[in-house]
């Protein structure tokens, strides 16, 4: 039998069950007679939770790292806070028992700080909640299980790892974590990822699914567990495993390097992101912006258009998890092929070339004005720049910036904060915007090439389309004259020329794109390390001899051919 | 008795930096130090408090200061709030 969760934390572990419970902090309601004493055993438990915490806040800055260790540190700072004591024990004067003035009063502070509305705070509910955990497990006597005596390798199952339990973990004891609940972005998976621990998440039932002592093999990067491997399986596993360390140990070399190239040529990496939450990941794997977030998830996931307010505080999250790093966040591109009823999107019977996108939008200008008015109230709390979809002329993006400069002086007139100085820059995804990229580079901010849309729409191929799907591919010569049109002509006009398509990570074409200058690489959060390594084997020198070569070549299986043997 | 008004300028509001950061200001001096927003007084020396209040940039809060210090402690709350806290 195996299971199937979250893959959390990447990698391959190996290793025998011990399932970690934590303690159960039930207790019985109480008045007290004796308040003095009650208040000393209140303050007592205090005192002995930051003296632990404390402790373990050193252990994990050691094990861990810095950030991780702050969040305990954060605990105790909150705790030792003289008005919320203050309250604590004017309620426990009054008779009620340590435990219920402690809950009390946490819960208190945890619902107002979810509602405050502002998204720094309100995670700070989560943090309230530990610190009423772990002072109720002193009053209770009862530490949270110490990770320290685990026998090496091995796998912890648990119902959520919580930072007071990874503190004490010894490097090489956890060759793998199982919880029941939490996801990419819970505690749990970034304390896996800060200890590279290999981690599968939101696995229902695994405390009781699985019994100690089980072999079980656990992979990150799929989501799986295997229970009980046959001995073929155990030794695949041990191969990858060996495979994964060698990867992970040569990319680590990357991490916090500038992006260059062998002749020294400075380029930007970003990232691709479809909710605010990956933003974390994408800082996580090092990369130095996000060049595309999708905002159709906002739309998608919701049976009413989402307002202003809800968009802004979408975009801000991201602005902020970016710190100032720049992040291109696309307007909505959605069309008939998805059904978003509120949207009033007829069935069209070739949606890819009807009305949607930038189409959509210029039409719908109710739902476009809350965008990006969200868009640029977001853009006082970092780098923002927008970028238009599916632009086919120029009256497209001017009509866009007139919308744009509209809102801004609404915004003069309520008193609103923005940047007034927003890069609008134009997604390069039909044929159309590549030939006339010299038009659009004098009214752009910036380019990003689509190269998945603008390699079907160049090919007329629908990449799901089993018939056609051999024409889809990016080693056309019809595609690579596009894109270096697309690169010369925004280089010539001195704006910042990215790719956001999955070409972007492709080694096989990264000196292509290097030798047509491309500036801005955006690819999949666990791909910017790749890509970096990539770009940094190839001189200017090189990567252009490669691409006079291809560049004459007629097809595009010759293009593949010469890509691939002179692939690094 | 000190007592100044002062508008938040800091994009975020009072979000954990910045309160604790204030509430380090507020234990330098001798001299208890109470912020009141619509109407409702928060004790300087409280993050918590603080940062339950979920003040936001561009509210105007009022700064109160007593004690042996309290000119002292109210202008450099005052000054430290004015200035962004850092933010």
């Amino acid at each position: 039998m195996d299971l199937k969760g979250t893959g959390a934390s990447a990698g391959i572990g190996i290793g025998r069950v011990v399932i970690v419970e934590e303690p159960t902090l039930d207790y019985v309601s109480r008045t007290v007679e004796d308040t003095a004493a009650e208040t000393e055993r209140l303050n007592a438990a205090i005192a002995s939770y930051i003296d632990y915490t404390n402790g373990q806040a050193e252990t994990m800055r050691e094990t861990v790292g810095e950030k991780e260790a702050e969040i305990l540190t954060g605990h105790i700072v909150m705790i030792s806070d003289p008005y919320m004591q203050g309250e604590m024990v004017k309620l426990v004067e009054g008779g009620m028992c340590a435990e219920d003035a402690l809950v009390q009063i946490c819960e208190m502070f945890a619902t107002m700080f979810e509602a405050t509305g502002d998204e720094l705070t309100m995670q700070r509910a989560t943090d309230v909640r530990d610190v009423k955990t772990g002072v109720l497990a002193e009053l209770m006597n009862k530490r949270p299980v110490d990770m320290g005596t685990l026998p090496l390798e091995s796998i912890v199952v648990t119902h959520d790892l919580t930072p007071s339990m990874t503190a004490g973990i010894r490097p090489g004891a956890v060759a793998g974590v199982i919880t029941e609940t939490g996801g990419l972005t819970s505690h749990s998976a970034i304390l896996a990822r800060a200890m590279e621990i290999p981690a599968v998440l939101s696995v229902p039932g695994v405390c009781h699914k699985l019994a100690d002592g089980d072999l079980v093999v656990v992979d990150g990067s799929a989501g799986t567990v295997v229970i009980d491997p046959a001995e073929d399986v155990l030794e695949q596993a041990r191969a990858d495993q060996a495979a994964f360390a060698a990867e992970r140990a040569e990319l680590a070399k990357f991490i916090g390097c500038r992006t260059t190239t062998a002749s020294g040529e400075n380029l930007e990496l970003f990232a691709n992101i479809g909710k605010p939450d990956d933003a974390t990941q994408a800082m996580e794997r090092d990369a130095e912006g996000i060049g595309l977030f999708r905002t159709e998830f906002l739309f998608m996931d919701s049976p009413t258009a989402p307002t202003e307010d809800e968009q802004f505080e979408a975009y801000k999250k991201v602005a902020l998890i970016c710190k100032n790093k720049p992040v291109i966040i696309r307007t909505l591109d959605i069309g008939g092929d998805k059904d978003v009823p509120y949207l009033g999107l007829d069935k069209e019977d070739n949606p890819f070339m009807g009305f949607r996108a930038i189409r959509y939008c210029l039409a719908r200008e109710d739902l476009y004005r809350a965008q990006l008015r969200a868009l640029l109230r977001a853009s006082a709390f970092g780098e923002i720049r927008i970028m238009v979809p599916l632009v086919t002329c120029v009256d497209e993006l001017t009509a866009v910036k007139d919308l744009i400069k509209r809102y801004m002086q609404e915004f003069d007139q309520e008193g609103i904060a923005y940047n007034p100085d927003i890069q609008v820059g134009v997604m390069i995804e039909t044929p159309a915007a590549a030939v006339i990229a010299d038009l659009l580079a004098e009214e752009a901010d910036f380019f990003s090439i689509g190269t998945n849309d603008l390699t079907g729409y160049t090919m007329c191929a629908d990449r799901g389309n089993d018939k056609v799907r051999y024409l889809y591919s990016t080693y056309n010569p019809a595609v690579l004259r596009s894109i270096r049109r697309v690169i010369e002509a925004g280089n010539e006009a001195g704006i910042m020329v990215g790719m956001c398509g999955e070409a972007a990570a492709d080694p096989t074409l990264v000196p292509m794109w290097i030798a047509f200058g491309l500036g801005e690489y955006s690819v999949s959060a666990t791909s910017v390390l790749a890509t970096r390594k990539t770009i940094s084997l190839w001189t200017k020198e090189e990567a252009c001899e490669v691409a006079d070569k291809v560049m004459q070549l007629k097809t595009a299986s010759e293009v593949y051919e010469v890509l691939q043997e002179s692939a690094r | 008795m000190f007592s100044e008004k002062v508008t938040l300028v800091n994009p975020q509001g009072f979000h954990m930096r910045p309160a604790s950061l204030l509430v380090g200001e507020v234990g330098k001096y001798d001299a208890t130090v109470t912020i009141i927003r619509n109407g409702n007084s928060i004790p300087g020396n409280s993050l918590m408090g603080i940062m339950a209040a979920g003040i936001k940039c561009g509210e105007e809060i009022e700064i109160q200061a007593e004690g042996p210090q309290e000119n002292e402690a109210g202008r450099a709350v005052a000054d430290f709030i004015a200035s962004g806290m850092g933010d």
